[in-house]
């Protein structure tokens, strides 16, 4: 026990006088956890939008306003021939096209039937899929208050048939993105900052040559690892209270769940991390090997951990795959607890996966770790 | 010097692959005993040397370090030996005290120990001025005088070093070697691998290697006999041509 004192204390010493190992485990994170946040938005906003009015009739007139009036929607211009909007569409100057033909209006009213022309520049399917849902609403909209006005002027009273749907937005109420991200990127951080400190803090040694004399004396292994990772475990545990606290002051996030729920989940959490650092440490030589292998699987992590993409809509195979991604675990464990306030009998599966996952990595950490080649 | 061994190989030997690094090397060293390694580069010091403190396992043979067996008790080993290695493995970026605070705290001596040895050693280091100042901070011959004096700690039995004086300058070396004199005088083991052969003079006993072979294991007195020369240099020379 002493002995692993004996470590910590060097190892806290070490961090803290490297001039520029503090920024990089606070500053960083932090600007990452601002800039992410407010950047990394899969809102579809201010949609440039283009129109060619081929009709100039009231209706057509009407219907461009609507989009004008809509928020999504940035009226760039319009354009006098399908030849000058394709290659706006070419340029990238618009992305959505609207094309009202020639006797829209007229034959909207003798056939009560008529279509529009609607490109999508769907290089970015899933922004385009968003696009096409808006422009629907709009038109459907359109299309509705035209009925009322059609109807009515034949002097018949009758009211359109329309069911209505009233959403209501559990748990995020204003569907606010930043809602869904910011506990989401805090865990990225969280991970990434572990991650590559404590996979390269053991290959430095190894570069240096201190790990070679450590290995001469007859310190336990197990004594050396615990002295080793615990100081990175408490820099984790703490990136995690400057996240939340940036949270809740800077983009003001609910937390509707118990605090020490999540930071008994985390503490756990972060034990996997820091086995997978000493495992790459183990297997690497120098720091930029093992800066290479951490990041490999950190994308990996990150990319299928249902931060940006839901795993719903992986490939089954895929879904499959992210059963070993502790990230995904951290990522759901997190949004329960800070966003629907789920309790530790909700959050109990993950706990018990990321446990294991945690014993299994440090075991094999602590395995391959050798005094003695 | 008294008449117990120490330390005791037989056969040791170690290969990568096809290459032999080590081949069937046997010698014992007494206790108290000024050792000399020598041999040029790539001729295996080294890997024989890391056979020898329990951080690489012989391919086969039989050593015994301080009692202990290397296959069977390698961690038993290391509380009975001190090791300085070719590089320089105190932590630049602690202070004197504290890395001497931290090898005496991982050798497991307690903090009373640890701060008088500390004190003691600054003092006849003459570190004192400097006890607080990084280690990095330090000139070459310093901090190889506080490394060997930081593998002494804990008062092993055998010492190791590993080309201790590489690039130093000849005063230091000579206060090195005066430290070694007196390591050996209370009773310490000094096991010391080096390239300057006026190094080799001052040891009790030499062996020289040659790929991966000891060639010749004598007194040095007794090697320039043997081989008709001056100096231990001309052994070295004779011995290392022979093999070209």
């Amino acid at each position: 026990m002493k002995t692993i004192l004996y470590i910590i204390q060097k190892e806290f010493k070490q961090i803290f006088r490297n001039k520029g190992m503090l920024p990089i485990i606070f500053v960083m994170p932090i600007m990452q956890l601002i800039i992410l946040s407010n950047a990394a938005t899969f809102e579809v906003n201010h949609i440039k939008f283009g129109y060619i009015d081929q009709d100039h009739s009231s209706t057509s007139r009407a219907l461009i306003e609507t989009f004008n009036a809509s928020s999504y929607f940035n009226v760039i211009r319009h354009y006098p021939s399908e030849n000058l909007a394709s290659s706006a569409i070419l340029r990238g100057d618009i992305d959505v096209l609207l094309n009202i033909p020639l006797y829209f209006e007229r034959d909207l009213q003798k056939d009560q039937y008529n279509t529009l022309g609607i490109t999508i520049n769907a290089i970015d399917g899933a922004a385009a899929g968003v696009e096409n849902v808006y422009v629907t609403q709009l038109i459907q909209r359109f299309n509705t208050r035209l009925k009322v006005e059609l109807t009515q002027t034949s002097d018949q009273f009758v009211q359109p048939e329309i069911i209505e749907t009233i959403p209501l937005f559990w748990y995020n109420e204003t569907l606010n993105y930043k809602t869904y991200m910011v506990p989401g990127i805090l865990v990225l951080l969280v991970t990434m900052i572990t991650l590559f400190l404590s996979g390269m803090n053991i290959v430095r040694e190894k570069e240096i040559g201190t790990l070679e004399q450590i290995n001469v004396t007859p310190i336990k292994k197990n004594q050396f690892i615990i002295g080793k990772l615990f100081p990175f475990w408490v820099i984790g545990m703490g990136l995690l209270t400057v996240g939340l606290v940036l949270a809740r002051l800077i983009f003001n996030i609910p937390f509707l769940g118990s605090l020490p729920l999540l930071y008994l989940y985390t503490s756990i959490y972060i034990l996997v991390v820091l086995g997978m650092g000493l495992f790459i440490s183990n297997f690497t030589d120098t720091q930029q090997q093992a800066m290479f292998i951490s990041w490999f699987f950190v994308v990996i992590f990150i990319l299928m951990s249902g931060l940006f993409t839901p795993i719903d809509s992986m490939p089954k195979w895929a879904q499959h795959l992210t059963e070993f991604n502790p990230v995904k675990y951290f990522v759901e464990v997190i949004r329960m607890v800070m966003l629907k306030g789920s309790g530790f009998s909700d959050i109990l599966p993950n706990l018990l996966k990321t446990t294991l996952y945690a014993l299994i990595m440090n075991g094999l950490a602590v395995w391959s770790y050798k005094k003695t080649n | 010097m008294s008449n117990e061994n120490v330390i005791q190989v037989e056969r040791l030997t170690k290969t990568f692959g096809n290459f032999t690094a080590v081949n069937a090397i046997s010698f014992e060293v007494k206790k108290g005993e000024i050792f000399g390694f020598l041999g040029a580069n790539g001729a295996g010091k080294t890997t024989a040397m890391k056979m020898l403190i329990g951080i690489s396992k012989p391919t086969s043979g039989e050593a015994t370090i301080a009692g202990f067996d290397v296959y069977k008790h390698a961690e038993d080993i290391k509380k009975n030996i001190g090791y300085m290695s070719q590089k320089f493995a105190l932590y630049d970026d602690l202070t004197v005290k504290e890395n001497i605070a931290f090898f005496g705290g991982i050798y497991g001596l307690s903090r009373k120990i640890i701060k008088e040895k500390s004190k003691h050693l600054i003092e006849e280091l003459g570190l004192v001025d400097v006890a607080n100042k990084l280690v990095g901070a330090l000139p070459l011959g310093w901090k190889q005088k506080l490394s060997f004096s930081v593998s002494l700690l804990h008062n092993p039995k055998i010492v190791f070093l590993d080309e201790p004086t590489g690039g130093v300058d000849p005063i230091t070396r000579r206060q090195f070697w005066e430290m070694i004199y007196k390591a050996a005088n209370q009773g310490t083991t000094v096991f010391v691998t080096t390239h300057y052969m006026d190094e080799a003079e001052y040891c009790d006993r030499v062996s020289i290697m040659v790929n991966g072979k000891i060639e010749a294991l004598d007194t040095p007195k007794k090697l320039k006999a043997q081989f008709k020369v001056e100096h231990m240099n001309d052994v070295f020379l004779k011995l290392a041509r022979h093999t070209e």
